[in-house]
């Protein structure tokens, strides 16, 4: 009996994608976080609930939403297509999929914790003559750290996870947008037990590796 | 020379002072929620007043008039914070040496000791600041406000979170520490005793009046 070699493309697709869209909503969260935590302006519970609802919404409202703005004929779709670049499709769009998913809960995390940082610590700075900038780096980000850290464990879970807005932006194609969840549903469905199997105990390790790993750490930290 | 004459809207009330500080003591004299704090940000800069002017030695820091408002890190004012506000992740070495690497200034290794010991927290240097006790983090924050020759000084309830008898002592370093600046300290007290044994000049306000002015000339003798 011949036992056929397992594709282990879709796990470092995963971890691609996870990586790439975790980056993205650092990048974009924190410094939104940031200005949310301190300022308040007409709109803003709306701006917060609009922020938050990819969290609540159906992955599949999501996907399809996406496509409306990507899609060939989407506000951002014919942009790119008249630039002769198309995302659906391509494992472009699972990251995007995957960031839009993930950036509430890092900017859940990065919210709270910046609000948990004594203001008088970020004015006692700025009397010493420490610019905004240096103070984000030097005193907020340090002292915010581990709900940061706990935003990035989340965001990177949940974006590792992604299915169904995927399915309908990036689709199912075998070696270019099949990710671990999608491959484990169609390997099931396929009756690849085997696959399914071993797909989903690499997630499941991986995982449980991830969190024991933020644990341990957090508990370090105090 | 600090002057200043503002307005300052506050939830229950408005808050009037006027007073003018030469290199000496002046007291905010009041009990808690009569507005002393709001002063001190408001000569910090990390409020704005509602109108009126902050003026130190013909410098405007602030003129609602000429809609002039210096940002807190140009204003160069040393701030003593009520709970001292010392950055927790740093030790104390970093904590006095923040506002010298904030504006670039080149210091000596052997004056930033000499300093360190001045204060009394040579010893301190690397240890964090939940590891030192009340008089301990209290000396630093001197040391890390002072640090960067500000131009005036600003203390917030320095002794409300102190024993009985390290505050005599704290309360008697101060004064030497002012003699030796002889730069305007402004500092905030509920306290009479406080008031009465540091100020040159008392001002007492409450509900943000400032009612009276005392000239204390104890310090003159």
């Amino acid at each position: 009996m011949r036992i056929n070699p397992i594709d282990w493309f879709p796990v470092l697709l995963s971890l691609k994608v996870a990586l790439i869209a975790v980056c993205a909503v650092t990048c974009l969260g924190l410094p939104f976080a940031r200005i949310m935590a301190r300022n308040s302006f007409w709109g803003k519970d709306i701006v917060e609930s609009v922020i938050t609802l990819p969290l609540v919404l159906p992955p599949s409202v999501i996907g399809y939403g996406l496509l409306l703005i990507i899609g060939k004929n989407g506000l951002l779709g014919s942009i790119l297509s008249h630039m002769g670049v198309s995302i659906v499709f391509t494992w472009w769009a699972a990251v995007l999929a995957a960031a839009v998913v993930a950036f509430p809960l890092m900017y859940q995390s990065a919210r709270a914790a910046f609000s948990s940082v004594d203001e008088n610590y970020e004015n006692a700075a700025r009397t010493l003559g420490a610019s905004e900038l240096r103070i984000f780096f030097t005193i907020t980000l340090p002292l915010a750290k581990p709900g940061i850290v706990a935003g990035l464990v989340l965001s990177f879970a949940r974006a590792m996870g992604e299915f169904g807005a995927t399915l309908m932006v990036a689709g199912n194609i075998p070696g270019q947008t099949q990710t671990i969840p999608l491959a484990i549903y169609f390997a099931v469905e396929a009756g690849d037990n085997r696959t399914a199997k071993i797909l989903v105990t690499v997630i499941t390790l991986f995982s449980f590796l991830v969190i024991y790993w933020v644990n341990r750490w957090s508990k370090k930290q105090k | 020379m600090l002057e200043a004459e503002f307005t300052k809207k506050l939830w229950h009330f408005d808050l009037e002072i006027a007073f003018k500080a030469e290199g000496n003591i002046l007291v905010l004299w009041g009990p808690s929620g009569s507005g002393k704090t709001t002063v001190l940000h408001c000569l910090a800069g990390l409020k704005s007043p509602s109108g009126g002017v902050v003026k130190l030695n013909e410098r405007i820091l602030y003129s609602h008039e000429e809609r002039v408002n210096v940002p807190t890190r140009a204003r160069n004012a040393g701030y003593l914070f009520q709970d001292y506000a010392l950055f927790p992740h740093l030790t104390v070495k970093q904590n006095v040496l923040y506002g010298l690497k904030c504006n670039k200034l080149k210091c000596p290794s052997t004056d930033i000791k000499e300093m360190l010991n001045t204060f009394g927290i040579g010893h301190l240097n690397n240890r964090f600041p939940s590891q030192l006790s009340g008089g301990e983090k209290q000396r630093v924050a001197l040391a890390r406000a002072l640090a960067v020759r500000p131009n005036y000084l600003l203390l917030d309830e320095p002794f409300s979170a102190l024993d009985k008898s390290i505050k005599k002592i704290l309360r008697s370093e101060l004064k030497k520490v002012h003699r030796k600046w002889q730069i305007p300290f402004i500092l905030v007290t509920h306290d009479e005793e406080d008031a009465s044994y540091l100020g040159d000049i008392i001002i007492s306000i409450d509900k943000g009046r400032s009612r009276e002015i005392i000239t204390n000339n104890a310090q003159a003798e």
